[in-house]
């Protein structure tokens, strides 16, 4: 089991509250939402659409504001976005009139604005190569699959070197066989790399293929952590070994049956909540501070 | 493979029969000159040429073309200032309308960038704009006699070079064809996609570069639909600002000659009005499409 | 013996000068459920389009019950990942449409209660005096499904079904197509991106390789016993099998038509400035980036 190094904690999120207004009323979207990541590590969150996960997601992009609570990047309480967190969104939002490689010296020029020319297009050539769009970096978005615009969007993310990496639903719009080949291209970097990830996603072979540590939301609104599941498999992995390992079909069966069965269960509101043997591990290790 | 030819085929051949019907029509509506032979009250015989026909003095397809012939096959003379080739009276109006429109894009432009950007500028804005924009040519030219009465710029002979009625023709043009340009320019900013702010927000790109890396070249297909229509309103008003001033031009020739009942030269400048607008259009078409691939 | 439902012998299909499709055998019988699982922009729709006689193949031939397909005709029902309703119709009336087309000799009322059966079967009843642009996508393409199969076709040619819907949606019409072919045993052919919708299905899952051009893989038969339960299955230890094997079928063919070549690459050692502090003094105390004095040079895998 790859465990986690328990310190520094790269990013912390303290009962983080989004609360919209409406003609309605105020509408609490996520309630005392806690979570803490190890620099590192690669966690996911799942659950059914509409349980807040992106909303999560985009307040630690600093795209969304906090209604209340506190976020702490890297020891420092962060506020609004910048590119130290590096996002890759559902649609990749390629500026449509740059091509692939305008895209990513977009943001690299930003970031790198000391370094030389050359060194800047040799960063930009380098991910983008390393993606697999070493002959289309020149070509416009228009032209490019949605799998390889998905690329270019995980390559401007990588280039930027970010504290973290934010997937929303990176590969929600591909089809099954397009999704499996783009998680290998992100696994391959995020190997190199280990840049902290935050990942949000419905698909339970994603989280368990990628992740070190799954958090499971209970359905919105006012959602909360539901459930923890470890993976506990080796890094490298490979898919193969993977499908083949017994662990896997109990780990996709645990995640399945929470989103089928348990996803409406509200621990803090449940006086006779038995958590699971890794959310209680958390409980206890006080990683995941339980909803006050 | 077949069909593609006879598309080709089609495509040449259709718009030209819907123009043969078109002469046909005028043809049967447009007066001829009759003559007849006629015995007068005191006995002697003489010839009276009367017109007769739907429209009596409208002027058939070929006589419009007699008449004018001397306008198409030399385009370019100039005999006097309101007696010119055609071609030679479409650069002029086309000098005009070309400066007006530059006037109306530098300022509707930035104009539809500041409302699309703030809502408060939308708020305050809005009802003067919808107030102006449909207000006719005719009447924004005698505003702008009064406001430019004291314009007037001479060479060194003492001609006047630019006078109150210049100043004048460029503001009607300006003022009439601005409208497209700010509100399609207007929509295209609020219609940038909050996922290309979010990558400038993410990057934390200036005010500066925000602009002319993401709002500007996400605007542009906007811009262009809205220049194209703003060309096409300038090249509309030019007939009205010529005929009022007097200026030479096709709308200035159009005037004298009806004033000179000269009806063939009408139908020639309300041909060449047509024509040059068609490929105005076509013109800026082919822009803007460059830009909506883009 | 009779001939096969549906036979392609050795079918090609190229656009311009590129070759699509090349070499394709396939066998259908009266009765099964074959699902052709491929990536997209591979030849799928190309190769439904020949059975349905849309499409002319350059080589080989399509036969149906061994006589050549020449267009497409009522006793092949497609349903498309666009649903292709008609929008200023009902759903009863979309479906009528077909069936006046098919059974003209049928009386009115007939054919009212034939369209009737299918409404039901799809479970849409109620909803039978709606528009499409009333329905959820899911209910749509039930609409779909029900008008092909009541011009009582021969074959099922599904391209893509449930591609635009959503997971739960998707999970849902898979199930319900499944039982409703339980129930009247059509042969269907159905194109699909995803593997496992492809084992949940079908009888028989044939892998479209994406190799250049495409060709089909050797057929997987799924013994797995109907009705299957989704969350089941998932102990099954068949199930697991067939999915790893069919999964990493496509994956490996995928891998082999990437003809890589190794390029040396720089990656520069420069960190990125941190622009939450850019009116400091840092950056005027050092002229370029910070580094991390490690240049790297890396051998990369690229697409030649």
């Amino acid at each position: 089991m790859s465990q986690p190094r328990l310190n520094p904690k790269m990013l912390e999120l303290d009962r983080l509250w989004k609360i919209y207004d409406t003609p309605k009323g105020p509408a609490t979207i996520v309630k005392n939402f806690n979570l803490k990541l190890q620099e590192g590590e690669f966690a996911t969150l799942i659950g059914h659409s509409g349980c807040g996960k992106s909303t999560v997601l985009m307040m630690v992009a600093g795209l969304s504001d906090l209604s209340k609570g506190n976020m702490i990047l890297a020891g420092r309480e962060a506020v609004g976005p910048g590119p130290d967190r590096g996002i890759v969104f559902q649609s990749p939002c390629l500026l449509p009139w740059m091509t692939a490689f305008e895209n990513v010296m977009l943001g690299v020029n930003q970031v790198y604005f000391t370094a030389s020319k050359t060194e800047r297009r040799q960063l930009a050539e380098y991910y983008l190569s390393v993606v697999g769009l070493a002959d289309a970096m020149h070509k416009k978005p228009a032209e490019l699959s949605q799998g390889m615009r998905q690329r270019v969007g995980i390559a401007r993310a990588f280039a930027l070197q970010p504290k973290m990496l934010l997937l929303d639903e990176p590969f929600g719009m591909l089809d099954a066989l397009t999704r499996y080949e783009l998680q290998e291209v992100l696994l391959n970097l995020w190997r190199k790399n280990k840049i902290t990830t935050l990942m949000v996603t419905h698909d339970v072979d994603e989280a368990i293929f990628l992740s070190d540590r799954v958090v499971m939301m209970t359905d919105g609104p006012e959602a909360e952590v539901g459930d923890i599941l470890r993976i506990p498999f080796e890094r490298p992995r490979s898919r193969k070994q993977i499908m083949e390992d017994p662990r896997y079909y109990e780990l996709r069966e645990h995640l399945i049956g929470f989103l089928n069965d348990r996803s409406h269960i509200r621990p803090s509101r449940e006086p006779d909540f038995q958590p699971s043997i890794d959310m209680a591990e958390e409980l206890s290790g006080q990683l995941l501070s339980s909803p006050v | 493979m077949h069909l593609i030819h006879r598309f080709k085929l089609d495509s040449v051949l259709l718009p030209l029969g819907g123009i043969l019907i078109c002469l046909l029509i005028w043809t049967a509506i447009s007066g001829k000159s009759v003559t007849t032979i006629k015995t007068d009250d005191w006995g002697d015989k003489v010839t009276v040429t009367k017109r007769e026909g739907v429209s009596a003095d409208l002027p058939s397809p070929t006589e419009t073309w007699t008449a004018s012939k001397l306008y198409v096959t030399e385009p370019f003379a100039k005999r006097g200032e309101l007696d010119q080739g055609i071609l030679r009276f479409t650069w002029l109006s086309l000098k005009l309308v070309a400066q007006g429109y530059f006037i109306a894009l530098l300022l509707g432009t930035p104009l539809g960038f500041v409302i699309g950007l703030s809502k408060k500028m939308t708020i305050a804005l809005d009802p003067i704009i919808q107030v102006l924009r449909p207000v006719s040519p005719l009447a924004w030219l005698p505003l702008g006699m009064v406001m430019f009465s004291g314009v007037k710029l001479m060479d060194s002979s003492g001609k006047t070079t630019f006078g109150a009625s210049d100043a004048a023709a460029l503001f009607t043009i300006a003022i009439c064809a601005m409208w497209p340009t700010v509100m399609n320019t207007a929509v295209g900013v609020r219609a940038v996609p909050q996922d290309y702010l979010n990558v400038a927000k993410v990057l934390k790109l200036n005010r500066w570069k925000t602009l002319w890396k993401v709002l500007v070249p996400a605007t542009l297909p906007y811009m262009f639909t809205g220049f194209r229509l703003s060309l096409g309103i300038a090249w509309l008003v030019i007939v009205a600002v010529e005929m009022l001033t007097g200026r030479p031009g096709v709308g200035g020739f159009l005037w004298q000659q009806y004033n000179a009942s000269s009806f063939a030269h009408i139908i020639l400048c309300i041909l060449t009005i047509g024509v040059v607008g068609y490929v105005l259009d076509r013109l800026m078409s082919v822009v803007e499409g460059r830009f909506k691939t883009a | 013996m009779s001939a096969p439902l549906i036979q392609l012998n050795n079918v090609s299909k190229s656009y311009g000068d590129t070759r699509v499709l090349s070499n394709v055998n396939l066998t259908v019988n009266e009765g099964e459920f074959v699902a052709i699982v491929g990536y997209s922009g591979t030849g799928k729709s190309t190769f439904i389009n020949m059975i349905s006689g849309l499409l002319k193949p350059d080589e080989g031939t399509v036969l149906m019950n061994g006589s050549s397909i020449t267009g497409p005709g009522p006793e092949r029902g497609l349903v498309f990942q666009n649903y292709s309703l008609l929008p200023w119709l009902t759903v009863a009336e979309n479906i009528a449409l077909a069936v006046d087309e098919v059974f003209p000799q049928w009386s009115a009322a007939e054919r009212a209660d034939h369209v009737a059966k299918y409404v039901a079967m799809v479970k849409l009843s109620h909803a039978a005096h709606k528009f499409p642009k009333e329905l959820s996508g899911g209910m749509r393409q039930r609409v779909s499904v029900a008008r092909a199969l009541a011009m009582n076709p021969k074959v099922l040619l599904l391209d893509e079904p449930l591609s635009a819907l959503d997971a739960l949606t998707r999970a849902n019409l898979q199930d319900e197509i499944a039982e409703i072919w339980s129930n009247n045993k059509t042969t269907v052919v159905w194109i699909t991106n995803d593997p496992d919708e492809a084992i949940l299905v079908a009888d028989r899952v044939i892998p479209l390789l994406p190799s250049a051009p495409a060709t089909l893989g050797e057929a997987i038969p799924i013994t797995i016993e109907r009705p299957r339960d989704r969350r089941a299955i998932n102990h099954d230890p068949v199930f697991k099998s067939l999915r790893s094997q069919l999964i990493n079928t496509l994956l490996e063919a995928k891998s082999r038509t990437r003809s890589t070549a190794s390029v040396t690459l720089t990656l520069p050692d420069i960190l990125p400035e941190d622009l939450n502090y850019v009116n400091t003094f840092q950056f005027f105390n050092r002229h370029g980036p910070r580094r991390r004095n490690e240049l790297k040079r890396e051998e990369v895998e690229v697409s030649a």
